[in-house]
């Protein structure tokens, strides 16, 4: 059984993910910025678990690095224990937006490597701390390679995935397992005559495999898995030619 | 917005229109919310001027479950699939459930849906005890058969217009096994099926029907009946059935694909796949509830122009030969129809819009031809003289004044509608089309 803290859990894969913990039996924390938010996810989460599962809830935005320490030793109290560390907060902006507004691009620069390495960084002390556990981080296939509508965001995951390789070969054989989520376009309802591009994946098929990654303890997985064949194929490509297919 | 986004129900015909997606319901924009989109017309569609509904199925929390009397609240995102899934195992189902599981709880109320069960327990609406909603005037408030009542009764079936449903509180029920013990036989003709449904009603809870509506002469009706019951303990293997793997048509077929020919040469394979005149197993309840969610996306089948159910309820006033003389309709009007289901009902819901009345409802899926207008207008005169109705969670092509015809109470209908949103705030492509609204 896993004591999982899930920062974002209260939405998208974030929700899907607990859910599936949940369902098999292991205990979660659910970390978000709006407590009114983390007390519905929790209520969800108890009337979905097994009888006898904990859920616990405690209020962390990755926009405040300094209450990192505080909200991880807290929940691993509620726990008794803490051994998986999962992170699916995140913000994301189009390029556009990010174009024309600096106080926004800082803030996304902030909050998506900044201050999501700064939360990592007391993760792993936790848990190399108590010998060890699974970080897993949701980065992107947008830090795969510099493309033109995802420039900025694109960096900032670029950045997030190289650190968590970077974890992963240090601290490994110290029982730290990072696990790298980099999902495509994963679809979050049905949208009908919106075009998603063919491999679209949703939430829960999401939740399933990232739950196997970390069971297996993959360095790094593409979630729908047809991305990996695709961002291959991306970062294959001359860079003549990425300049023309502006995508 | 983009230009270019179109928007459909599961019979796609496409308008232009978009969804926007929610987290949040409490701060979705004031216009019509749609679930998971299986109504088949343009129920869930909206208003030309302003081509945006609010998709609710990310707000699919469970509010909270009482282990000890089975009542669940749930956000109306919430889908049947993820119910089933998740009470299945621990032994709760819904009282009612339509056949579909890729439907939302919102979805389930709006539409008042009607199921296997309904000459015993009734739509889901009757099952209902408070739906949280939010009205046209930004106002939150909780409605049920005992509080609010007039809003609720017009909420129940009143397709989403009436305000935003928010949340859904209804007692799950207690099931003895996850195994359906099925009889299924078959059944000559029309007139047998008419009484084969009512004297099966008497004795089992769950009963429907599939009939050829291709046979002509004394063939004309035949079909399989279905009838079934939750399986006691003692008789059903102990283990959970698994969910069967689903098939997806991954693309849209040719209009070809569904001829005549095809479409006859399956009825006729359904009929005589089912060999001995009577059959007895136990089945798993996505078999015996869902059997068209084997196959996803199976709305592909009909091609480029889509199609539409035709579902109406002939009442038990009309007498036993509507059922025939629908039929005889339909066969000659060479409505050929892949699916046709029939099913008899029980007694009238007091939700203002709901669809089943005491009598026969009869189904089917119409490919969309050049004709579909005039079958539909055929069909629907043949209703209106029966005194029957049409079910507006499949209607995308019946004509305001034969809608009026049917239903004596849209007036109370449109008249509580009209005191919670007097400036029609909600309005769908249907509203506009059958009530007049403003598009």
């Amino acid at each position: 059984m896993r004591r999982v803290a899930i920062l974002g859990a209260t939405r998208g894969m974030g929700r899907s993910l607990a859910r599936r913990f949940i369902e098999r039996g292991d205990w979660v924390a659910v970390l978000g910025r709006d407590a009114e938010e983390l007390a519905r996810s929790a209520a969800d989460l108890k009337a979905r678990g097994v009888p006898g599962v904990r859920v616990t809830t405690a209020v962390c935005d990755l926009e405040t690095p300094e209450s990192f320490r505080d909200v991880l030793e807290a929940t691993e109290q509620a726990l008794d224990g803490l051994d998986t560390i999962v992170i699916t907060a995140g913000l994301f902006a189009t390029q556009e937006r990010l174009e024309a507004d600096p106080a926004l691009l800082q803030k996304m620069l902030t909050v998506d490597f900044s201050n999501t390495v700064l939360f990592c960084e007391e993760a792993r002390k936790k848990l190399l701390m108590r010998g060890g556990g699974t970080l897993c981080v949701f980065s992107s296939v947008a830090g795969d390679r510099g493309r033109t509508p995802q420039v900025m965001y694109g960096a900032a995951k670029a950045g997030l995935s190289a650190y968590l390789e970077g974890l992963d070969h240090r601290f490994r054989s110290q029982g730290l397992i990072t696990v790298c989520v980099k999902p495509g376009f994963v679809r979050t309802g049905m949208t009908e005559g919106l075009k998603a591009p063919p491999f679209a994946g949703d939430p829960d098929q999401v939740a399933a495999s990232v739950v196997r990654a970390i069971d297996q303890g993959l360095p790094v997985i593409y979630v729908p898995g047809v991305w990996k064949a695709v961002m291959t194929a991306i970062k294959a490509m001359p860079r003549f030619v990425m300049r023309r297919v502006k995508f | 917005m983009s230009t270019t986004s179109r928007i459909a129900g599961w019979g796609r015909l496409f308008s232009p229109g978009r969804e926007v997606q929610t987290d949040d319901l409490a701060h979705a924009p004031p216009v019509l919310f749609r679930g998971l989109g299986r109504s088949y017309g343009d129920s869930s569609l909206p208003p030309a001027s302003n081509p945006v509904v609010v998709n609710t199925t990310r707000a699919n929390r469970i509010v909270r479950f009482d282990e000890k009397t089975g009542v669940l609240r749930a956000e109306a995102g919430l889908s049947l699939h993820d119910i089933n899934r998740t009470f299945l195992p621990r032994g709760w189902f819904v009282p009612v459930t339509p056949g579909t599981q890729f439907v939302t709880l919102g979805g389930m109320v709006a539409a008042d849906v009607h199921g296997k069960n309904h000459h015993v327990d009734g739509c889901f609406g009757a099952h209902v005890d408070r739906l949280k909603m939010r009205m046209a005037n930004g106002e939150n408030l909780e409605c049920g058969p005992n509080e609010q009542r007039e809003l609720f009764l017009a909420t129940v079936g009143g397709m989403g217009l009436t305000g935003q449903i928010h949340e859904v509180e209804f007692p799950m029920r207690r099931i003895p096994t996850p195994w359906v013990h099925q009889v299924s036989q078959r059944v000559p003709d029309i007139d047998s099926f008419i009484s084969g449904l009512k004297d099966a009603a008497r004795e089992w809870p769950m009963t429907m029907g599939w009939i050829d509506c291709l046979s002509e002469g004394a063939n004309m009706g035949r079909g399989i009946l279905i009838k079934g019951r939750w399986a006691h303990s003692h008789e059903a293997p102990a283990r959970f059935p698994s969910e069967p793997l689903r098939l997806r048509v991954p693309i849209e077929m040719p209009e070809l694909l569904l001829n005549p020919l095809t479409i006859k040469a399956f009825n006729f394979g359904y009929y005589w796949k089912h060999l001995r005149q009577k059959q007895e197993r136990l089945v798993d309840p996505w078999a015996f509830f869902y059997p068209l969610d084997f196959l996803r996306d199976w709305n592909l089948l009909y091609g480029p122009r889509g199609f539409t159910q035709y579902q109406c309820v002939l009442p038990t006033s009309a007498g036993p030969d509507a059922a025939r003389k629908f039929l005889e309709v339909l066969t000659k009007r060479g409505g050929a129809s892949f699916l046709c289901v029939i099913k008899d009902c029980g007694p009238e819901s007091p939700a203002f819009l709901s669809f089943p009345m005491p009598g026969t409802s009869i189904a089917l899926d119409i490919a969309v031809r050049g004709d579909t207008q005039q079958l539909v207008d055929t069909l629907n005169e043949h209703v209106i003289a029966a005194g029957g109705r049409i079910y507006l969670a499949k209607d995308s092509f019946t004509r305001p004044e034969h809608f009026r015809a049917m239903e004596p109470r849209l007036d109370r209908f449109l008249e509580v509608r009209h005191k919670w949103d007097p400036n029609l705030t909600f309005r769908s492509a249907q509203s506009v089309r059958l009530f007049g609204d403003p598009s």
